[in-house]
């Protein structure tokens, strides 16, 4: 797959899929399982209509017909939420390990 | 309108030194054999998706986490600084559609859904790092497990 039309143009894999959603959704939005099955499904049928090297394969979901705004905002100043401070992230690395280490 | 990231990301970074896009003339090619029906593919993402208590990943780094393909949902993390990672965290299908490849193996759309899939983080500045130190040790996993093609989902 690609989220950056652009960047995959100048890499030139072999083979790309594209969804023109907004970066971290690129199989979809969370849960909603039919959707990311439309998606995968589509990909893995592009390894057999691609036949061009370095052709890529637009899809034609829309994140969301009425509010187009996140196409202005994403990877912008801003656009991504603040993040925790390096002490709480600690503490929830620790736990999360410790959760698993326990058993 | 697909949205034109390079000079997004400049002016995102405009107080660093000028990044040197990777830029290829020459574009791989494999001819696909068979069909992907009867492929055995493995599913990798730049997402940042670790399982359990595999250790988190941090910047400019080259490593890579083996995923098994049973894991289930509670078992997903992500750990990423380029994207916002919610949505992911919630489901991490968005970035990792491991579940969705597990149905369409056992709907035979593919062949064989290999055997751990991988992740890494995306979030690496330099390309000759991921050129000489983390895409080797990928492809060595996939000849290792006689992958046959592979799928890659960025974040």
């Amino acid at each position: 797959m690609t989220s950056a039309l652009d960047i995959t143009r100048a890499v030139k894999p072999p083979r790309a899929v594209f969804v023109n959603f907004p970066l971290g959704h690129q199989t979809g939005k969370p849960h909603q399982p039919e959707l990311q099955r439309q998606i995968v499904r589509d990909a893995m049928r592009a390894f057999e209509t691609i036949t061009r090297p370095g052709e890529i394969v637009e899809l034609p979901y829309v994140w969301d017909p009425n509010d187009r705004t996140w196409e202005e905002t994403d990877y912008t100043a801003g656009f991504m939420p603040a993040r925790p401070a390096r002490e709480a992230a600690d503490q929830t690395e620790a736990a999360r390990i410790a959760k698993y280490r326990q058993r | 309108m697909p949205i034109d990231y390079i000079p997004r990301t400049r002016e995102l970074y405009r107080d660093y030194a000028h990044y040197r896009w990777v830029v290829n003339e020459a574009i791989p090619w494999t001819p696909l054999t068979k069909p992907i029906a009867r492929c055995k593919l493995a599913l990798m993402t730049s997402g940042g998706i670790l399982y359990r208590d595999q250790p988190r990943f941090h910047r400019e780094d080259a490593s890579y986490r083996r995923i098994p393909k049973d894991a289930q949902p509670p078992d997903l993390y992500v750990w990423h600084f380029g994207y916002p990672t919610a949505d992911a965290e919630a489901d991490a299908n968005c970035v990792f559609p491991l579940e969705r490849m597990r149905e369409l193996e056992a709907a035979r759309v593919i062949g064989e859904l290999s055997d751990p899939a991988f992740s890494f983080m995306g979030g690496i500045y330099s390309a000759r790092k991921v050129r000489e130190e983390l895409a080797p040790k990928i492809v060595g996993e996939l000849r290792s497990a006689n992958v046959e093609a592979f799928y890659l989902v960025p974040a």
